[in-house]
């Protein structure tokens, strides 16, 4: 076998400018498996995103017909909290007298409502510091001295828009995507 | 590779030399780790603690498996599968105590055996690669600690996971759908306890098959020594064993005495009472702390609190601390003094202990509340840690006077100064061996 291979591939070479058939073969057959190799990558590492049903759960519906002006429910959101808040005119009124463009992240509580609905403010109930749950949205909780939300790992104080005033978290609450489906219900996600 | 003097394997035993000629495994241990491996004469006990690491992810391997034979890695069960170990299982107390004190207790020799290395240059050339390798089991280690910390389900387990998970969130663009990514969700859950627990379970192996070739890369040029010397001859070294397998086998009793008085009488002075909590994601700890082994890497990511140019304070934090760690990979090569041994460099071994007070002061900031004063000390001590391998180090090679290295190790050991070193070595010996015991003479 190799005495043939070798006399064979010495006549292929001259014409072949070195490259011979078992050369070729070789890559091909590396290439070929190492196609292979690749192709199965994106189910090992697609496996780890969320599966079908965490994002079945991802989404999350919320009757406000409950709650009354100054009132905030804590709920669900992609098991992360959630603060649903109705203001009331007092409260819509000291986010709106906060000068936007002093703030840390500057944001009209109109920019974090939705239109015809300012009275409904609907943020994560997650601290943008180092994700803690701040306080304010239960009955009798601490609401800080801007009347928001006041969060108690690190005092980052947040506003009657939810907006970030004192202490070390650097964004305002998050605002979901969420849409009304009727005039008393949201579908978050 | 061993020196040309070292022991050979020579079995007598029939069955041994069977053996041998088939599957020369007893030769393979002899060589490294027996007779067979010469060993410079003049290790002192901060060298024990390479063998006292092995002996702790020993016990964490065969305490761990038995843990996972009885524990539930399911959110809806995990907690309370930790308190059936705890309570029924026949010993499961012991042996979940035993397993979180043994990562504490890993931790505790492996930095040792870091900052020996860091004092007596042990990652100078040509032992870069045995650093190097070290540094990456010491990356695979805190990987594996973090995840079995969440095993538990505790509250500290949980919002440790949402908050070391959170660090790459702060990547831009890419960083949350990698935290997705990650835990398989939008938070902790079921899907992120279990591959967490899948891997605390392979990160292990993966350590042992690391170690093999720390220890194969150190065995190369051969183990360093106090005085930073090179072995010249037969004179210079001893047989590992039984020279160093004594020595290391006292080391580990005194390892092992401390270890069971905190096993048996402190086992929850180490962790967090805020684990024995079912984790909960409506509701926050009032103060978040990783393990004390994380401590000070934890008091350089809080360090950033103002943003930088157009990068934000959440993401230096996260670059500096891994930046802390990553820059120990480029050590040998910014410490450029010929001179291994800290013993010799008077102005290195100042700086040295220096560094040593300030990761102290940063693990103390690290397991303290993020509030002042200890957000502006951990500032200053993080600043410190990087000026000292970037600045002070490379500065001190080129400018130090180091002191007159001993010709040899046996001249070192033998308490014959470099200035001296022409006298003979042999002549008495010196007055250690003189006098003869008075109960010998009898």
């Amino acid at each position: 076998m190799a005495t043939v291979e070798t006399s064979e591939t010495a006549a292929h070479a001259v014409e072949g400018e070195g490259v011979r058939r078992r050369d070729f073969i070789n890559i091909a057959a590396v290439a070929f498996a190492g196609v292979g190799a690749v192709a199965v990558l994106p189910t090992l590492i697609n496996q780890m995103n969320p599966s079908a049903d965490v994002l079945a759960a991802a989404t999350t519906e919320v009757d406000l017909s409950a709650i009354k002006p100054g009132q905030a429910v804590k709920t669900i959101f992609r098991s992360q909290p959630l603060f649903v808040r109705n203001l009331t005119p007092k409260e819509i009124a000291e986010a709106d007298a906060a000068p936007v463009a002093s703030l840390r992240d500057p944001q009209t509580l109109e920019e974090r409502t939705q239109a015809g609905k300012k009275n409904w403010l609907i943020t994560m109930g997650v601290c943008t510091h180092l994700g803690c749950v701040p306080l304010g949205a239960g009955e009798g909780e601490v609401r800080g001295e801007f009347g928001g939300y006041f969060c108690p790992c690190h005092g980052s104080t947040y506003d009657t828009a939810a907006r970030i005033r004192k202490g070390p978290a650097p964004k305002n609450l998050e605002v979901p995507v969420y849409k009304f489906t009727s005039d008393t219900a949201i579908l978050v996600g | 590779m061993s020196f040309p003097w070292a022991e050979h394997y020579s079995p007598t035993h029939p069955l041994m030399k069977w053996v041998d000629d088939r599957l020369p495994l007893p030769r393979f241990v002899y060589n490294a780790v027996g007779a067979g491996y010469p060993v410079p004469r003049n290790l002192n006990y901060f060298w024990n603690f390479g063998v006292l690491s092995g002996v702790a992810l020993t016990i964490q391997i065969v305490t761990g498996i038995i843990l996972a034979m009885h524990y539930g890695s399911n959110a809806g069960v995990a907690f309370d599968s930790v308190e059936h170990i705890m309570r029924d299982v026949n010993g499961g107390w012991l042996l979940r105590y035993a397993h979180a004190n043994g990562a504490s207790f890993f931790f505790i020799v492996v930095y040792l055996h870091i900052f020996r290395g860091l004092f007596y240059g042990s990652y100078k050339a040509p032992r870069e690669m045995v650093w190097l390798l070290g540094l990456v089991i010491f990356l695979l280690m805190m990987a594996t600690a973090f995840m079995g910390y969440v095993l538990p389900w505790g509250q500290m387990s949980f919002w440790g996971a949402k908050v070391i998970t959170g660090l790459f969130g702060a990547i831009p663009v890419v960083g949350e759908p990698i935290q997705t990514w990650l835990l398989g969700g939008f938070a902790p859950g079921n899907a992120a306890l279990n591959r967490f627990f899948s891997l605390h379970f392979l990160l292990p192996f993966v350590i042992a098959a690391v170690i093999i070739l720390h220890i194969w890369a150190l065995h190369i040029p051969g183990s360093s020594n106090p005085t930073g010397v090179e072995v010249k001859g037969p004179q210079d070294t001893v047989p590992f064993h039984p020279y160093y397998t004594a020595k290391d086998g006292f080391g580990l009793g005194v390892f092992l005495i401390v270890y069971c008085l905190v096993l048996f009488f402190g086992p929850n002075a180490l962790g967090h009472p805020d684990n024995y909590i079912p984790a909960n994601p409506m509701s926050t700890p009032a103060h978040i702390v990783p393990e004390w082994y994380f401590w000070p890497f934890y008091a350089i990511l809080r360090a950033f609190t103002f943003d930088f140019f157009f990068i934000p304070a959440k993401l230096l934090g996260v670059m500096a601390m891994f930046a802390s760690i990553l820059l120990l990979f480029v050590l040998p090569w910014l410490d450029t003094s010929p001179v291994r041994s800290g013993n010799y460099r008077p102005l290195f071994k100042k700086f040295f202990w220096l560094l040593v007070i300030d990761v102290l002061i940063l693990g103390y900031c690290g397991g303290a509340p993020a509030a002042e004063p200890f957000v502006m000390i951990s500032q200053v001590a993080a600043a410190y840690y990087f000026a000292h391998f970037l600045i002070i180090l490379p500065i001190v090679s080129r400018i130090e006077r180091p002191l007159p290295l001993p010709n040899s190790i046996t001249a070192s050991v033998l308490h014959q100064d470099s200035y001296e070193g022409e006298r003979e070595a042999l002549p008495g010996m010196g007055a250690d061996t003189q006098p003869a015991q008075p109960g010998l003479a009898h």
